[in-house]
C-alpha cells in the first residue's frame, strides 16, 4: 500500500517537473533569460503591451508578467519573501516600500539609478521620488503617481456664489456651509468615506508636525497640527456637511454626484477617466478638478503610487534593471497613461503628452509639486488603520477629539514599541 | 510477530500524516504564540523575543479583541438557534405529506449551500442597500423607514445573522430530513391511536426521536459559527465601527495582515480552548437531555 503510494507519488512529481518544464520554466539551451515580473489589478492588465515591445528591443530577454489583484496583493509578496519565491522585479504601492525595505527584500538601486542615463531623479516630482529612500538608499523608481485632491461641482459651488474652488480651509468652510443650505432634497457639501483613512491622513500631512516623532519612534497625534486636522474633519460630521457613511454604503458614487448628493469628493486621478465615463453627458461642462486647499494657502497631498522594485534574491539583476529603465522613459510612460490612465511620475512625461493639454489633470499636475510621503516605518499601514477606526469612531461621536488624539497615540506608541526596541539594540550595538 | 504490534503496523502511516500535518503545526503555533514574531523577526531570527505568556496577556488587555469575542458570541448565541430553528421549520415542512412540490423547494432552500459565498454575498449586499435595497422596500411598504443595515454598527450584525442563517440552513435541513425520514412510521400510527394531536406528535415523537440528531447538529452548527469569518470580510470588512469584527477575523489581520505571527497564533488558542469549554458543556447539556 504504502510502496505503491510512494510509487505514485514519484510519478506524479514527475509528471509535475515535466509540466512545469514545458509551461514556466526557462529552457536552459536556448540561453532565454526569463523574468518574473509581478504587477496589480488595471496596471498588471496593460502592462504585457509594454513588455512585448521590450522583449522585441531585447532579444534574448522574455517577461513573464503575473497579475495580482490589488487586495491579496501585499500578503502574496510578504508570503513570497517568506517562502524565498520572489520574482524579479515587482510593482510595489510605494507605501510599502519601507516595510519590503526594512525586511531585506529588496535591491538597493543608487548605484544603478546614478550610473543611469535613462533614471534621471531631476526630473521626477520630488515627493514621488523620495517615498522610495529609506534612510539614505533608494529602494524602487516611482512607476506612476497617486495622489488625492479635490473633484467638484462647478455648478453647485456657483450656485452658492463661487467662481473659484477653495485655496485654504478658511475658504473651503464658507463653501461647504453655503452648498449645504442650497434648496433642494437631501444633500451633503462633501463626500468623506469614513471606510478611508486618506482624507484625515492628507489634512495631517498638510500641518508643519511630523505624523510620528523621534524618528518613528512614538506617534506625534497629541501635537497641535495633527488636533487641528482632527478638529477640520470631525466638523465635517459635526455640521453634517458630509453624510456619516462609508464608501459601500453610497452604491454608485458617480451617480450621487450627478444627482448633486454631494459637491466636493477627495480621490484620485483613476477618477479622471470614470468621471468621464459615467456622468450623464449634460453634467460634461459642471465639473472640474483642483488642487487640495491647505491650513492657509495651497495645500500638501500625499505621495502615493508605484514604484518598480527589484529583488535582492533575484538571479537576474541586469535583466531586471534593463526593463524598469524601459518603463521609465517618458515616451514608455505616455504609452501607459494611454494604456491605463495612471499618471507618469516625471516632468517630461507630462509634457508633449495629452496629458499636457487635460483640463482635468492640470489640478494633479500642480498637485505633484505639492506631495508629501507618509511615515516610513514598517508599521504605518497599521498606523493608518487605526487612524482610520479612531477618527470613524470620533465621527459618530463615540470619542471626543481630545479623547481620538490620546488613543491614537497610545495605539501608536504600542505598534511601534518593537520598533523602539530594535533601533535601541542597534543603537547599543 | 504478535497481533498487537500488527495493529500498530497497520495505524502507523495515518499515524504518521496526523502527526506531521496536524500535531506539529499546532505544537509549532504553540511555541510561536509564545513570541513576538513579526515582520522584524522574519527580516533576522535575532530579532524574535520570547515573551512567554505575554501575547495572551496583551490580547486580554486589547479591547478589539474583547470586542471581537463579543461579536462572535453574539452571532452564536442569536445565529446558532435560529439557523437549527429554520433548518428544522423547512425540514419539517419538506417532509410533512401535504406539501407539494418538494424537489424544488428542496433544491431552493439548499442552493445557498452550495454556492459560492462572495457570489451570494454581492447579491445581498444589494438587497440590504439603505436606499435602493428590496429588504427596506418590503419594509417601507408597512410605514417602517429604511433601516441603514450594513452601515449601522447596531444593525450590522443582524444583517450578518440573516445572511448566514439563510445561508447554511440548507445544511442542517438536509440533516433533519434524513433523520426525520428514519423514524419509523409505526410510532405514529402508534400515537394517532392514542388520540395524539399533530401538535403532540410532534413534540412526543418526533422531537425525541430527532435528539441525536439535535446534538450533532448544534455542536456542528456552534463549531461552524465560533468561525465567523468570509461574511464579515465579503460584506463590512470587520465595520462599520468594528461591529462586524470576529475573532477569526481579528486573528486573521493580525497574522495576514500585519504578520504579528505570535499573538495570531494566541488568538488561535484562546478560541480553542472557548470552543472547547462550550462544545464540554453543550454536549454534557445535550446527553442529560436525549436520554430517555
Amino acid at each position: 500500500m504504502t510502496l505503491a503510494g510512494a510509487e505514485q507519488a514519484v510519478r506524479c512529481l514527475s509528471i509535475a517537473a515535466l509540466v512545469c518544464g514545458l509551461a514556466s520554466c526557462a529552457r536552459p539551451d536556448s540561453g532565454e533569460i526569463v523574468l518574473e515580473f509581478w504587477a496589480m489589478g488595471r496596471e498588471g492588465e496593460v502592462v504585457a503591451e509594454l513588455t512585448r515591445d521590450f522583449e522585441a528591443r531585447h532579444r534574448g530577454i522574455r517577461v513573464n508578467v503575473q497579475q495580482l489583484p490589488w487586495q491579496g496583493a501585499h500578503e502574496k509578496l510578504l508570503t513570497a519573501f517568506v517562502g524565498d519565491a520572489t520574482p524579479d522585479l515587482a510593482q510595489m504601492g510605494n507605501t510599502w516600500v519601507p516595510e519590503f525595505a526594512t525586511l531585506g527584500a529588496l535591491a538597493p538601486l543608487e548605484p544603478l539609478a546614478s550610473a543611469s542615463a535613462l533614471v534621471e531623479q531631476g526630473d521626477y516630482f520630488p515627493g514621488i521620488w523620495d517615498t522610495n529612500v529609506i534612510d539614505g538608499r533608494l529602494f524602487g523608481v516611482p512607476w506612476y503617481v497617486d495622489t488625492r485632491l479635490l473633484f467638484y461641482r462647478r455648478d453647485l459651488l456657483a450656485q452658492a456664489g463661487f467662481s473659484q474652488p477653495p485655496r485654504s480651509w478658511e475658504e473651503w468652510r464658507r463653501m461647504l456651509v453655503a452648498i449645504k443650505r442650497l434648496p433642494g432634497a437631501e444633500h451633503y457639501s462633501i463626500l468623506v468615506p469614513l471606510n478611508e483613512f486618506e482624507p484625515l491622513l492628507l489634512l495631517g500631512l498638510q500641518q508643519d508636525e511630523p505624523l510620528l516623532r523621534e524618528g518613528g519612534r512614538w506617534g506625534n497625534f497629541r501635537s497641535p497640527g495633527f488636533r487641528r486636522a482632527l478638529g477640520f474633519y470631525l466638523e465635517l460630521f459635526e455640521q453634517e456637511l458630509a453624510p456619516r457613511a462609508t464608501n459601500t454604503q453610497i452604491a454608485n458614487v458617480w451617480n450621487e454626484f450627478a444627482r448633486g448628493y454631494f459637491a466636493f469628493y477627495i480621490t484620485g486621478p483613476w477618477n479622471i477617466g470614470e468621471f468621464k465615463r459615467r456622468l450623464p453627458p449634460e453634467l460634461a461642462g459642471s465639473w472640474m478638478t483642483a488642487p487640495l486647499p491647505g491650513p492657509s494657502g495651497p495645500g500638501l497631498s500625499n505621495a502615493g503610487g508605484s514604484s518598480l522594485v527589484m529583488f535582492a534574491n533575484s538571479s537576474r539583476k541586469e535583466a531586471a534593471w534593463k526593463l524598469i529603465e524601459y518603463l521609465s522613459q517618458p515616451e514608455v510612460q505616455r504609452r501607459f497613461y494611454a494604456l491605463s490612465g495612471d499618471l507618469p511620475p516625471r516632468r517630461s512625461s507630462w509634457e508633449g503628452s495629452e496629458l499636457g493639454g487635460d483640463v482635468y489633470a492640470a489640478a494633479f499636475r500642480e498637485q505633484l509639486e505639492r506631495v508629501e510621503p507618509t511615515p516610513k516605518v514598517p508599521e504605518w499601514e497599521r498606523i493608518a488603520t487605526e487612524l482610520r477606526v479612531v477618527a470613524e469612531q470620533a465621527a459618530h461621536g463615540a470619542l471626543t477629539a481630545d479623547a481620538a488624539v490620546s488613543e491614537l497615540d497610545a495605539r501608536a506608541d504600542r505598534i511601534l514599541e518593537k520598533r523602539r526596541w530594535i533601533l535601541a539594540r542597534e543603537a547599543g550595538e | 510477530m504478535k497481533a498487537a504490534h500488527a495493529g500498530w503496523v497497520f495505524v502507523s502511516p495515518a499515524l504518521f500524516m496526523i502527526a506531521v500535518f496536524f500535531l506539529l503545526p499546532v505544537l509549532a503555533a504553540l511555541g510561536l504564540s509564545l513570541t513576538d514574531f513579526d515582520i522584524y523577526a522574519l527580516a533576522r531570527l535575532d530579532n524574535l523575543r520570547f515573551v512567554g505568556g505575554g501575547n495572551y496577556l496583551r490580547l486580554l488587555q486589547t479591547p478589539l479583541f474583547w470586542k471581537a469575542l463579543g461579536n462572535t458570541l453574539f452571532f452564536v448565541i442569536v445565529g446558532v438557534p435560529l439557523s437549527i430553528v429554520a433548518s428544522l421549520a423547512a425540514a419539517l415542512l419538506l417532509h410533512s405529506a401535504v406539501a407539494r412540490g418538494k424537489a424544488i423547494f428542496r433544491t431552493a432552500l439548499f442552493a445557498p449551500v452550495v454556492t459560492t459565498l462572495v457570489a451570494v454575498a454581492v447579491i445581498w449586499n444589494y438587497l440590504l442597500h439603505t436606499r435602493y435595497g428590496l429588504i427596506n422596500e418590503v419594509l417601507g411598504w408597512v410605514g417602517i423607514s429604511p433601516i441603514d443595515w450594513l452601515g449601522d454598527p447596531r444593525w450590522s450584525m443582524p444583517a450578518i445573522i440573516l445572511f448566514a442563517v439563510w445561508k447554511n440552513a440548507g445544511f442542517n435541513m438536509v440533516i433533519f430530513l434524513a433523520a426525520l425520514q428514519s423514524i419509523p412510521e409505526e410510532l405514529y400510527e402508534a400515537s394517532r391511536i392514542e388520540g395524539a394531536t399533530a401538535l403532540q406528535q410532534l413534540r412526543f415523537v418526533t422531537l425525541p426521536s430527532l435528539a441525536p440528531t439535535m446534538v450533532l447538529v448544534s455542536i456542528l452548527t456552534m463549531a461552524g459559527y465560533f468561525q465567523l469569518f468570509a461574511e464579515p470580510y465579503v460584506m463590512t470588512q470587520g465595520g462599520p465601527l468594528q461591529s462586524t469584527t470576529s475573532v477569526l477575523y481579528f486573528m486573521y489581520e493580525e497574522g495576514f495582515k500585519w504578520w504579528n505571527l505570535g499573538s495570531a497564533s494566541a488568538v488561535a488558542f484562546l478560541l480553542f480552548l472557548l470552543m472547547f469549554a462550550v462544545t464540554l458543556l453543550q454536549s454534557f447539556a445535550l446527553r442529560r437531555w436525549s436520554e430517555p
